[in-house]
């Protein structure tokens, strides 16, 4: 069980709505994700537009919304979305986003802390979109919040996890369960991270722009689930040279040179 | 009265509130929509009781995909 919010979860694999091209590919997805917590953003409305929402997509299938500040720039506008999200969605619980640059749409790391004790004073349980940095992981769980959220490569990009050297060094010292968010482009992606050991994988795009996403959604989904049993079962040490997975004790001698090739079964 | 509603200049009665220029907008807002006035966030509980003053900017806010 995954322990977040003070909550525990069946399941590690987080979904994010954005990028489906219909409601009813979302809602596909979703089920064949098995995920239990689903991110909304905040957006004008707009009263041309269907009557129908994601949230009631969530709502139908019983999932459990977690709203982001998508979008955001500064600590003062994700501080106001996060509260109007809290209005809108009766949860306190917030993917707080303060983005620094709309090319990488990498955090703006002083903001996003700034907003993170701001949020977790006002009794948010708090859920940092943050830079791959261990230190600034630290900071955000020092300010009380309730997980670090370590991008692999940045939204949308699909490269999975660029530094997976800094994903692993989170997730060793992290006291709070650490999702990776962002940049999983494949199954194989999150089962990386989950070897790392990150606690969870958010996955929007992966599912959301692939041909078929439901059919993404159950391969990620299952990699999730092979990656956690991976970590848990303990990987073997990279070598240069081969390790020899069958014993040469008991090597029958059958040809004519079996003297001079000087088999030491001690090393073999 | 004059004000802002998601950017756009409306002309509303004087006494209007930001439920009726809410339940223009949405027709079921029971959940997943959230009001701000001049940024500050207008709790749903008091969307009738709130008089809009003219000048004032409403933005009426929904969830949408993302994230």
């Amino acid at each position: 069980m995954l322990e977040l919010g003070g909550r525990e979860w069946r399941s590690r694999l987080l979904m994010g709505t954005g990028g489906f091209r219909s409601l009813d590919e979302l809602e596909t997805a979703l089920v064949a994700s098995e995920a239990e917590i689903v991110t909304v953003a905040l957006r004008r409305v707009d009263p041309t537009r269907s009557a129908r929402s994601p949230l009631d997509v969530i709502d139908e299938l019983g999932l459990f919304v977690l709203p982001n500040t998508a979008g955001c720039y500064t600590a003062r506008e994700a501080v106001r979305t996060a509260q109007l999200a809290r209005d809108a969605f009766e949860t306190d619980w917030i993917k707080l986003e303060v983005i620094g640059d709309d090319r990488t749409l990498h955090p703006d790391p002083v903001e996003l802390l700034v907003a993170a004790e701001q949020l977790v004073a006002d009794g948010f349980v708090v859920l940092p979109y943050t830079s791959d940095d261990p230190i600034l992981a630290r900071r955000l769980e020092a300010v009380g919040c309730a997980a670090v959220m370590p991008l692999g490569s940045p939204i949308g990009a699909g490269r999975g996890i660029d530094n997976p050297h800094h994903i692993g060094l989170i997730a060793e010292q992290a006291t709070v369960p650490v999702v990776l968010d962002a940049g999983i482009g494949t199954a194989s992606d999150a089962a990386q991270a989950m070897e790392l050991g990150c606690d969870a994988v958010l996955v929007a795009s992966a599912i959301a722009r692939a041909d078929e996403p439901a059919t993404m959604a159950t391969a990620i989904r299952l990699a999730v689930e092979a990656g956690h049993a991976a970590r848990r079962a303990g990987r073997i040490p990279r070598r240069l040279h081969a390790h020899a997975s069958t014993s040469s004790l008991g090597l029958a001698e059958l040809g004519d040179e079996a003297d001079a090739r000087g088999v030491d079964v001690e090393h073999a | 009265m004059n004000v802002r509603v998601n950017g756009e200049p409306h002309v509303l009665q004087d006494g209007a509130t930001v439920a009726e220029v809410v339940h223009a907008l949405v027709q079921s807002a029971e959940r997943g929509v959230a009001v701000a006035l001049d940024g500050d966030v207008v709790p749903r509980s008091e969307w009738a009781a709130t008089a809009l003053v003219d000048g004032q900017h409403v933005e009426v806010l929904r969830a949408v995909q993302g994230g």
